[in-house]
């Protein structure tokens, strides 16, 4: 072989090892640099008190909770209705027909839409015609539903987080072994009875990380709550689903573009985006040790 | 062999089945006796499967499949339109190639198909998973265990324990697909001898490729070639003096 | 005598109302995902309706909107230069406001018109007494970013995955492949945080030029995004080449990364494609780092090291302050169905050539 190609041969091997090591690093640096600067004021209190002095001290515990409060609700909402729509394209219908195919297509078409367009649904959809029609309809026009809060920024998060529920749930009852349906089946059970009994027991780890990755998801996206119910700062933790919240990504972004004092607060939103970014490893990896579960026994 | 001729249980008329395009069973017309012991024999690919399955409609599971021809069993038309296929399958039992026990306990194993039929009475459930476990012969063996998940058990166990589960719904006919292929001798001789002392009470039909096992277990034989039935007739009959070449070629090993 | 068991009444067909409504219940959730897609659609486009339709021409400045998104710049008519000043009074926002949105529309539909021409300018400012809308500096801000996104983003992400599937011994790429999927798992506003803190002024220094904030900082966070899906759709594209196809290669005494750069990435070429596409349609509908790192200056120029402002973030900046139901509002959502339908024309595409080429391609190779 000749010198030129040895040296050609060198260049592409070792442009494209710089490349994938050049991405690796950058993660790195991202999370060592934010963990830097925020374990500091990464505290107990931190996590537990409310913000003081216009969010200039104490913690960031509001943020938490509304963040929280927002992924319980948009579960409730995304898995249930994910776990069933992955059991209607596996269970009730043939791979080939179009209604299947069709649903295939607008799952993935959801999973491409900017976050931001959700926003704008959230807002056009839930807030001005459901909540709008619901003010006019039990409230006789009085402004209650009709403006952002945290029930419609959950339901708008559940849609983009509808999905990552389908897929995993989906792949998850791919993994149940067609041999028990039949088991089921021949013993006489009817289908729903085999769901019932088989294939969702079969598939409760694919649900369960469907579910955490959903919430690793929500819990990170801002665009579709920017207009949809998040808030810059609240006195008091919501209590009703028509109350604003406060959440982890609006605050990190509020703060550290908005806020009066930019660089005292500095180590805060280091330490709130420390929080936000332990908080989506934490589920993601609980996510990749269900799902590597899964897979083990799929080969079994 | 038996004596005098039992009463015809099972009778297939011109069964026609298609994959799509593909014909998998070609005109297919058997009559299979009551309380014996009827295999199915034939190179691999035959039909013998697709066959067994049309016997409880589990065809109905896949959509490509189209069927013509008739199946009768008492005389009933089981694809006529006013069948329920649910309630049919309760009457026949089905036991698998690969051993399925389900990821629970052995007793909840048994229990499943009375508990879908709406038995709860714990005492009930209990009467019918022992008699089950007798019956299959494997009751000795498990009644330690019953809380125990029914994956643990070992290969011959576990599909005792499928012909178990199936007993426990008190089906007439059981349809085995090669129950034995999986399992070593010894438990292949447990799954014969079970079959043996089945046949008392059930109609059976075995797919097997184990030619001595036709030859030990049924009464009955037919050789299945390219989807058709190429010859049926009495076990004893089809082992030593078949009427088509390829049957004797088979049997004999020197096939394909 | 022998009883029959299988007879007609005992079998005879029942009806289970569990099954039934499971069955009714399951189909109509499938049903509704497709309705949300829909509704999605409806409703991002409907609010942008009452920008186009007036008394007078309730249709045809609708069919200019469609022209205008494909690109095509049409001769402003003479009814609409006259209308021009129309749109430049300001709504009675406090007026508004309060009203029933419903009739509003009809009220406000004068004001809220805006022509073709006006979105074709080249001036954003919607909040002065003399509201301009020209979405020609968004569109540019965002095209910068993009491109720059994608000059970073793409080739190194596809070399990175040229590296973990034809290179790397299999414990790295055991490492490389969660590693890199881990940064798909970053919230974009964590990315946006970290450009705005560290990257915008380490590269500030680097470079010493005047705006920290820019379209070159914000391209390059953006590019943080983009790499995990190029990377990842690049990879399996490349796993998804045949072995056959590698050995025939090896066989005629190609070396190995002859091989990986001549034949296995041609042959992928339409997954590598769409993986680009995919890419470009996440960077182009991304908000937050753009909010965050951009600068958010609505200029245009060619300039990368100047601010820029996209169409996605001046929905994410704009929305929460906008009237509901007035002319600001309605461009947003024009800007968001701009997006959506380039969004989904780009996945389109992108399905069009991870489904039926590569594979095609892949399966001819084989049979
Ligand atoms: N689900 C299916 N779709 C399409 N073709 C099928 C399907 N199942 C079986 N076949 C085809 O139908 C024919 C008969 O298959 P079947 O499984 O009944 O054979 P078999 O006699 O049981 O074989 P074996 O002894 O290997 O179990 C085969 O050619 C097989 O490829
Ligand atoms: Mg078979």
């Amino acid at each position: 072989m000749s010198r030129r190609n040895n040296i050609t041969g060198a260049v592409v091997v070792g442009a494209s090892a710089f490349s994938a090591i050049a991405i690796i690093a950058i993660i790195i640096v991202i999370l060592v640099v934010i963990v830097i600067g925020g374990k500091d004021r990464m505290t107990w209190e931190f996590i537990t008190a409310f913000p003081e002095n216009g969010m200039t001290e104490g913690g960031i515990f509001p943020a938490i909770y509304g963040t929280a409060l927002m992924v319980i609700i948009m579960s409730v909402a995304a898995v249930p209705f994910g776990t069933i729509t992955a059991l209607y394209l596996t269970e009730y219908t043939s791979e080939k027909s179009i209604f299947a195919q069709t649903i295939r297509f607008a799952v993935r078409t959801l999973a491409t839409v900017p976050s931001i367009i959700f926003g704008l649904f959230g807002l056009g959809f839930f807030i001005k015609f459901v909540g709008g029609e619901m003010d006019s309809v039990f409230l006789g026009g009085q402004l209650k539903w009709g403006q952002p809060n945290i029930l419609w920024a959950s339901l708008t998060m559940s849609l983009l987080t509808l999905p990552v529920v389908i897929v995993s749930v989906e792949e998850a009852i791919r993994t149940v072994p067609r041999e028990l349906l039949e088991a089921s089946l021949a013993l006489g059970a009817t289908k729903w009875q085999t769901i019932r009994k088989v294939v969702i027991p079969g598939s409760i780890s694919g649900i369960l990380t469907g579910t955490i990755l959903a919430i690793s998801r929500g819990a990170g996206e801002v665009a579709p709550i920017l207009f949809t119910g998040a808030a810059y700062y609240l006195a008091t933790l919501p209590t009703s689903l028509s109350d604003q919240f406060m959440n982890l990504g609006y605050h990190i972004y509020i703060m550290s573009t908005q806020s009066a004092d930019v660089d005292g607060t500095m180590p805060i939103q280091f330490a709130t985006t420390l929080v936000l970014l332990l908080l989506t490893f934490l589920l993601n990896f609980i996510a990749i040790l269900i799902r590597a579960r899964i897979r083990r026994k799929a080969i079994v | 062999m038996q004596g005098g001729m039992k009463e015809t249980k099972i009778v297939t008329k011109d069964l026609t089945l298609y994959y799509g395009e593909k014909m998998a069973l070609n005109f297919v017309s058997i009559e299979i006796p009551e309380n014996q012991v009827t295999a199915f024999i034939g190179p691999s690919g035959c039909g013998k499967s697709t066959f067994l399955r049309t016997l409880n409609r589990m065809n109905d599971l896949i959509p490509s499949v189209r069927i013509e021809g008739k199946v009768l069993i008492d005389g009933l038309d089981i694809y006529d339109r006013k069948v329920d296929v649910v309630n049919l399958r309760k009457k026949i039992g089905m036991v698998f190639q690969k051993s399925n026990p389900f990821a629970k306990s052995v007793f909840d194993n048994i229990a499943y198909g009375p508990r879908i039929n709406g038995i709860r009475d714990k005492k009930r459930l209990e009467e019918i998973v022992v008699t089950s476990l007798q019956r299959a012969a494997i009751w000795d063996e498990v009644k330690d265990r019953m809380n125990h998940s029914a994956l643990g058990l070992s290969g011959g166990q576990q599909q005792r324990l499928c012909i178990a589960r199936s007993l426990a719904v008190n089906p007439e006919i059981i349809l085995m697909d090669e129950p034995a292929s999986a399992l070593d001798p010894i438990s292949t001789g447990k799954i014969e001898e079970l079959i043996f002392a089945l046949k008392e009470n059930f109609t059976i039909v075995i797919v097997t490729h184990n030619m001595q096992q036709a030859a030990r277990v049924s009464d009955h034989t037919a050789f299945f070639y390219l989807g058709e039935l190429i010859e049926y007739g009495k076990t004893r009959k089809i082992f030593t003096t078949p009427d088509h070449k390829q049957t004797e070629e088979y049997i004999t090993g020197r096939f394909g | 005598m022998k009883s029959y068991t299988f007879t007609k009444e005992s079998l005879r067909k029942k009806f289970r109302l569990s099954e039934f409504l499971s069955e009714k219940i399951i189909t109509g959730f499938a049903l509704l995902s497709i309705t949300i897609i829909i509704l999605i659609f409806v409703f991002v486009f409907r609010e942008t309706i009452p920008l186009f339709t007036s008394k007078e021409r309730p249709t045809g400045s609708r069919e200019e909107l469609v022209q205008e998104q494909y690109g095509v710049v049409p001769e402003p008519r003479p009814d609409q230069l006259q209308r021009q000043e129309v749109y430049g009074i300001e709504p009675d926002s406090a007026l508004m406001g309060n009203r029933e949105y419903s009739t509003e529309e009809h009220a406000a539909g004068q004001e809220r018109r805006v022509t073709v021409k006006g979105l074709l300018g080249d001036e954003w400012y919607p909040v002065s007494s003399n509201p301009r809308y020209g979405l020609i500096p968004l569109m540019v801000g965002t095209i910068k970013i993009t491109l720059i996104a994608m000059l970073f983003a793409a080739p190194i992400a596809i070399l990175a995955a040229l590296f973990s599937s034809a290179f790397a011994p299999t414990w790295l790429r055991e490492w490389i492949k969660p590693a890199i999927e881990l940064l798909a798992g970053f919230p974009s506003v964590v990315i946006g945080f970290f450009a705005l803190m560290v990257m915008a002024t380490v590269l500030q220094e680097l470079f010493g030029y005047e705006t920290r904030l820019n379209a070159f900082v914000g391209g390059i966070a953006m590019a943080l995004a983009a790499i995990p899906i190029i990377y990842t759709i690049t990879e399996d594209a490349l796993t998804a080449i045949p072995g056959t196809y590698k050995e025939a290669s090896l066989a005629l005494g190609a070396s190995k990364w002859q091989t990986a750069l001549f034949v296995t990435l041609p042959a992928a070429t339409p997954g590598v494609f769409a993986a680009i596409l995919l890419g470009i349609g996440r960077v182009f509908g991304e908000t937050m780092i753009a909010l965050m790192a951009t600068g958010n200056a609505g200029l245009i120029s060619a300039n990368p090291f100047e601010s820029v402002r996209t169409l996605a973030a001046t929905i994410g900046a704009e929305m929460a302050e906008v009237v509901f139901g007035d002319t600001h509002y309605g461009v947003l959502f024009l800007i968001g169905s701009l997006l959506f339908v380039f969004t989904f024309s780009l996945n389109a595409l992108a399905e069009f050539y991870i489904k039926g080429r590569l594979m095609k391609r892949i399966q001819g190779k084989i049979a």
